[in-house]
């Protein structure tokens, strides 16, 4: 039932045996022990989950990981230096438990590529389909925009 | 990461230090159970009632252990052959690890299925089959008072907790504790009184919903198990299995990581038990964990009601109150009687009365069981007497703050209990809100369908108590330090806060302080992580901890003729001749207190008050009843902040998560006690588009005398005031009143008709 698919993971070519019915998260947690991307909700609906594949953000909870093949994943793991995001995540104390903030980090660089000057309203409606309990969301709006400035300085 | 030991001067208190382990959430390297697979680990997936009460009359496994891939199912009777009495519970020793005999509430688990796949462990719980014999169920608090329909044949208090005992045996009853308190004669007073005032409140069943569902693996040898669990209360874990065991606490290792959040979602026992058992049953490391739907069926927030009534003489003086108050415990009492009691000090609120009565009920009934949420039964209380108090305000025709005021409890009063006020900025806390809302301005309406108005509520907390907390501190011969406690940090910062209260005293800088997460084979015990008790009682044992120590390096300093000032890595090499050997503080904090008398009454009981305020504006649209709240001030007095950013952090967030307990969450039951929406697909919790246009969060100058440098809990403070203010802020509106939660617009719609 398993079969061989081969992808770029984090800009590096990989291979893994995935079952049809397993789940992009599932993979990356199983195969590669990458746990940035987790489950929460299991319906899509909190951003936990969020991955990059070929350049947009999926749930990966509900991605089929069959679906990769030949594709780019890029996950919250992906370089080794803190990026403006990242950096202004922390500066701004963006997050308090840490579980849903690499979906936040994720949403909020595809969302700077987009925007790279975004208002509160922009901000809130890109990222409406991340959810924290902890109910950081004032500290992560200042997030961002720091991370904007960073941005464009650079 | 190797970070320096350093010598600083700088104070590490009052300092928003970014917390210590930012790096590794952000790159989402945090260490959580969900991430802990072990060789060979097995997968449980849990088989769940469908009644709300029943007998059970078989349970077929059959088909389920016959499903390629299937390691073994477990039923109680399993568990029986292990441990007889397969009960457990921080108040009641109600809980059976699997049912046994009865289910008790729709959800409840019945059997595990374990496989090395999750997938055909959860393929073969679909494959079992459950026949019970339906039982009258009761669902309302206020009904199981006296309903026919009884949960638990006999009642079990744990014996832990000493003035539960007279419950033990007792039966036809629902319930679990009843709590009385009786200051003055209220109903002499309430006669004699000028006007009388009576109501009702509610409050609805909710969820915590952590992030991290609920997960715990396990793994064991002949005679020695470890835990790992995302839990709050480690100690609590390792003692109440030992005790299922008849083991001694050293053979039961808990470890706890970060914690994807927490709210009183992952305390005492929750599926700690039953991994326990699952591995030592079958010798195998077993991981179990819940999905978003499945920690609906594990643990709520209680559900209430409560009838207040207030007599208030003609200058606006309250003289006498009566608080009932019944509380929704679910079928298991989980802590809900401590919740009772606890809350049950505080019923009449932030106000000096002379006569006052409070009857507070814990019941059982056939819902999934409730227990300690993000304020510990305050916010239900608050919710009524802040509505209560508007409401009176608006009848004796004085302004809101103004009759708060006339009646507010002052420092150096004595409260409900008797225990006199201290170190609570009651009356600041009142003051900000008024001059941070504006209180005075007018508000206009530019629409004509859309009616503003303005609300403030208030509350207040007594710091659950007597607990225990103890620290360890280890000064390495290079002077680096590392603090050892068992509180769980599950976002509150608390890893940081410590490090910042140990540099404080060892004038170290918090970001080179090493904090070792609870591993109770390491860390030494300490009460649980709930009620915002971890800042004050733990902070306190870390300090006494790293004083200890820095009482012993003065004397190694003294003993070996080294000057004052001798840096720590000398004297160990004076010491040892080269760069060896340890110093070890201890430091163990619990603090005074005194048990309530047959009248609830008593001059000690808690070490420290939290005071919190919520101030809103909204707009509410007279044609649809939708309320958009526009504005929010949260103030609260958490005594002197260490770590400004996380405080105001912490106020912020309670807020908000007490908007969605005000505005949408609700678990919504069909008449069987089936839940109907446990998914985030129905069951909203606030997202972006729920954030009021302005928050503004202060924590008022204040100082805790007796905290470690002034500081005190804040993790629930930001959730009292907000529904009241909400609901007031909407009857200022549009003159509609709700007094029951949720606030929703067709509620609102339906009256303004």
């Amino acid at each position: 039932m398993r079969r061989e698919i081969r992808f770029s993971l984090n800009g590096r070519e990989v291979s893994a045996q995935v079952a049809p019915h397993e789940s992009l998260v599932e993979v990356l947690q199983e195969s590669f022990g990458l746990h940035g991307a987790r489950e929460s909700c299991g319906q899509g609906m909190c951003g936990c989950c969020t991955v990059l594949v070929n350049g947009t953000a999926v749930s990966g909870c509900l991605y089929l990981a069959s679906l990769v093949e030949g594709g780019k994943v890029y996950t919250i793991e992906n370089g080794n230096e803190l990026d403006a995001v990242q950096q202004a995540f922390i500066e701004s104390g963006a997050f308090q438990c840490g579980f849903c903030t690499p979906g936040f980090i994720l949403m909020t660089r595809q969302l700077l590529e987009e925007q790279p000057d975004p208002d509160d309203d922009a901000i809130k409606h890109y990222l409406s389909g991340n959810l924290c309990r902890c109910a950081a969301y004032p500290e992560i709006i200042e997030a961002v925009k720091l991370a904007a400035r960073k941005r464009r300085k650079t | 990461m190797k970070r320096a030991a350093q010598s600083t001067e700088t104070p590490q208190v009052g300092r928003s230090v970014p917390r210590l382990e930012s790096w590794l959430k952000v790159t989402g390297r945090a260490e959580y159970v969900h991430n802990l697979r072990l060789p060979g680990m097995l997968y449980g997936k849990i088989f769940r009632s469908t009644v709300a009460h029943g007998r059970i009359k078989r349970v077929d496994v059959a088909a389920a252990q016959a499903l390629a891939g299937v390691y073994r199912v477990i039923t109680s009777k399993d568990i029986r052959e292990l441990i007889p009495e397969p009960y457990y519970g921080p108040a009641f020793h109600d809980q059976p690890i699997l049912a046994i005999d009865k289910v008790r509430y729709v959800g409840e688990p019945v059997a595990v299925v374990l496989a090395s796949d999750p997938h055909v462990a959860e393929e073969a719980v679909h494959l079992i089959t459950a026949e019970y014999e339906d039982l009258p169920a009761v669902y309302d608090e206020v009904e199981a008072m006296t309903s026919k329909a009884i949960v638990h044949d006999i009642l079990k208090p744990a014996g832990t907790f000493p003035d539960l005992k007279h419950l033990g045996g007792r039966k036809n009853t629902n319930i679990a504790l009843d709590f009385h308190l009786r200051r003055g004669n209220a109903a002499e007073a309430m006669q004699s009184a000028d006007r009388v005032f009576e109501h009702r409140f509610r409050t609805q069943q909710v969820m915590h919903t952590p992030l991290e569902p609920l997960v715990s693996v396990a793994e064991s040898t002949e005679n020695s198990l470890t835990i790992h669990t995302a839990s709050q209360s480690p100690s609590f874990v390792r003692i109440e299995i030992a005790r299922l065991l008849g083991w001694p606490e050293n053979r039961v290792r808990v470890r706890v990581p970060f914690l994807g959040g927490g709210f009183g979602a992952k305390l005492y026992i929750k599926l700690e038990a039953l991994v326990s058992v699952l591995s030592l049953i079958t010798k195998k490391s077993v991981k179990l964990s819940l999905t978003m739907e499945e920690q609906f069926f594990t643990i709520t927030k209680h559900a209430s009601t409560f009838r207040i009534k207030s007599g208030v003489s003609k200058d606006g003086r309250i003289v006498a109150r009566e608080c009932e108050v019944w509380w929704n415990g679910g079928a298991y009492a989980d802590i809900g009687p401590r919740v009772t009691q606890k809350s049950g000090f505080t019923a009449p609120g932030p106000y000096d009365i002379e006569h006052v009565a409070v009857d507070s009920y814990a019941l059982y009934t056939n819902l999934p069981p409730a227990g300690a949420l993000r304020g510990f039964g305050i916010p239900q209380l608050v919710w009524a007497y802040e509505g209560h108090t508007d409401l009176m305000a608006r009848e004796l025709g004085i302004d809101p703050i103004e009759f708060r005021r006339q009646n507010l409890l002052r420092d150096g009063r004595p409260q409900a209990t008797g225990t006199v006020m201290k170190d609570a900025a009651i009356e600041k806390v009142l003051d900000r809100l008024e001059a941070l809302m504006d209180w005075k301005s007018p508000l206009k309406n530019t629409s004509k369908t859309l009616k503003k108005g303005r609300g403030i509520a208030i509350g207040f907390k007594a710091c659950v108590s007597p607990t225990t907390s103890l620290a360890a501190i280890n000064i390495n011969a290079d002077g680096s330090c590392i603090v050892y406690c068992s509180t769980a940090d599950m976002g509150q910062g608390s890893d940081t806060a410590m490090a910042q209260i140990a540099g404080e005293v060892l004038h170290m800088a918090a970001e080179s302080i090493t904090v070792v997460h609870s591993d109770t084979d390491v860390t030494p015990y300490d009460m649980a992580t709930l009620g915002s008790r971890s800042l004050f009682h733990m902070g306190n044992a870390v300090k006494l901890a790293a004083e200890d120590a820095v009482r012993k390096l003065n004397q190694l300093r003294s003993e070996l003729q080294l000057p004052a000032d001798c840096p720590i890595p000398d004297i160990f090499k004076k010491k040892y001749g080269m760069q060896a050997g340890n110093v070890a503080g201890a430091g163990s904090y619990i603090p005074t207190y005194k048990s309530p008398d047959a009248n609830g009454l008593t001059d000690n009981a808690t070490p420290f008050w939290m005071v919190g305020g919520t101030g809103v504006e909204v707009e509410v649209d007279t044609e649809t009843g939708k309320v958009c709240v526009t504005r929010m001030v949260n103030v609260a007095d958490v005594g002197t902040p260490i770590n400004p950013k996380i405080v105001e952090t912490q106020i912020s967030g309670a807020a908000i998560m007490q908007l969605g307990f005000t505005l949408h969450e609700k678990m919504e039951f069909d008449a069987q006690g089936q839940l109907r929406n446990a998914s985030f697909a129905e069951y909203k919790i606030p997202g972006f588009l729920d954030l009021p246009a302005s928050i503004v969060n202060e924590a008022v100058v204040a100082e805790q005398k007796s905290g470690p440098f002034g500081g005190k809990g804040v993790g629930e403070s930001g959730t009292f005031g907000v529904s009241p203010a909400i609901a007031n802020a909407i009857h200022d509106a549009v003159g509609v009143r709700l007094t029951a939660l949720p606030l929703k617009a067709e509620d609102i719609w339906e009256k303004l008709k």
